[in-house]
């Protein structure tokens, strides 16, 4: 069946990319590979089956996000898929890519910061302001305009600005 | 012509999944009534976006004791189409948020608890829980650190928050022995190690309440006698109210969507 083998793997890999590309409605500048929401692309039987994973149990963007991945793989050619959501291994910030991290900035939103901790009260934590790169921040509300997000200000440039919260 | 109700065929995985689902959907309703409401812009936000958490935590429940239960029922019909005896949440969630201060306490008084009890869930033998717990354990931690800051916050603050949040504290701690309820039919799925046992992390919710309510200058109540009920079905007169709202489209206009 090595036809067959080769032939899965192609539909796997455009799936893949045409999957890959689509971008969390809220956060426009990720795409959910940058955000480590799309876990697997799979062919079972000749139909794709793609696994997605919610960053919160309440994330509103997960409809929308499997109704973009039909699209995006529909444009394709490829019909009747199935998307699938996983819930184990947790999301993780840790899994946003590098790019990811970067795209955010210049977005201005502040990355996740490994290491924040999430039990310490009143938790001294260090942010960068995405704007001015000032260290001099404060929190403004531990939640923000989407679950993923705190929101911050710097005092140095005065402005307003997202964090993507680690998880 | 309104919906009826559904009938549950409650096996003890199924009535323990609803227990916990009808906890996170009542307390996040409730949160969600403090919508364009909060004292402030950014509590606003804070309490929508825990009422959300809690949904989503709910959802994953329900679509797991759905599945369990196998008789048609869904996350939909759980939530929309079971009357007050049917429902299973703690008689803490369903009281009335009243002012800010009650609202947080309350909200601090659960939280500590469900932090604790979802990370232990993580280890159960039930694979979906254990994967439900993972996601939820996350979340709790954020309304832990959130409520129990505002805690402090009132109980060391004005003469006026201070009075509120006692308040708030003394009326409510007679709901929190609940949380620590198990019958008959957790009995097994307790010694299977599919669920945690919450008489294991009473000592441990104690000290965690204790030492946010000393910081922030309150009392600890001494009294000892604990309402409950909820577990079974017997609740307060506020559940119906909070049902009726929740429920009426669905009973008006049933199958409704958009």
């Amino acid at each position: 069946m090595v036809a067959a083998d080769t032939s899965d793997s192609a539909l796997r890999a455009r799936a893949w990319a045409a999957a890959a590309e689509v971008v969390d409605p809220e956060i426009p500048v990720l795409t959910i590979a940058d955000l480590g929401v799309l876990r697997d692309v799979s062919i079972v039987d000749g139909q794709v089956e793609v696994a997605i994973t919610p960053t919160y149990s309440g994330c509103p963007a997960m409809n929308m996000i499997a109704l973009e991945i039909e699209l995006a793989l529909a444009r394709e050619g490829i019909c009747n898929s199935k998307i699938r959501t996983v819930l184990s291994p947790a999301w993780t910030t840790d899994w946003m890519s590098d790019d990811g991290r970067r795209k955010l900035k210049d977005y201005g939103v502040a990355p996740p910061q490994s290491g924040g901790g999430r039990r310490a009260l009143f938790g001294e934590q260090q942010v960068a302001c995405p704007q001015c790169g000032s260290l001099a921040t404060e929190v403004l509300s531990e939640f923000g305009s989407t679950s993923c997000k705190a929101l911050w200000r710097c005092t140095t440039c005065r402005e307003p600005f997202d964090y993507f919260k680690c998880h | 012509m309104a919906a009826a109700s559904i009938s549950v065929t409650e096996s003890p995985p199924v009535l323990y999944a609803l227990r916990r689902a009808d906890d996170a959907l009542i307390l996040g309703h409730r949160l969600s009534e403090w919508c364009g409401h909060a004292p402030m812009m950014e509590e606003d936000m804070a309490l929508a976006n825990m009422g959300l958490d809690l949904i989503g935590q709910a959802r994953e429940l329900y679509s797991y004791a759905a599945k369990v239960e196998d008789t048609g029922n869904d996350e939909d019909s759980y939530a929309y189409l079971r009357d007050v005896r049917q429902y299973r949440n703690l008689l803490l969630v369903e009281q009335p948020n009243g002012d800010f201060a009650r609202t947080i306490v309350r909200q601090f008084l659960y939280s500590v608890f469900a932090d604790a009890y979802w990370r232990a869930m993580t280890n159960s033998r039930d694979a979906t829980l254990a994967a439900i717990a993972a996601k939820s354990e996350k979340e709790s931690a954020y309304h832990v650190r959130h409520s129990s800051e505002w805690v402090i916050r009132l109980g060391d603050g004005t003469a006026e928050s201070r009075k509120r949040a006692q308040a708030a504290i003394d009326d409510l701690w007679s709901f929190t022995g609940e949380l620590f309820h198990t019958d008959d039919s957790d009995a097994g799925l307790i010694a299977d190690r599919f669920v945690v046992d919450p008489e294991s992390l009473r000592a441990g919710w104690t000290d965690a309440v204790t030492g946010v309510l000393q910081t922030a200058t309150l009392a600890c109540p001494s009294k000892s006698w604990m309402q409950k009920g909820g577990r079974s079905g017997s609740h307060s007169e506020h559940l119906g109210h909070l049902l009726s709202e929740l429920q009426s489209l669905q009973r008006s206009f049933p199958d409704a969507t958009w």
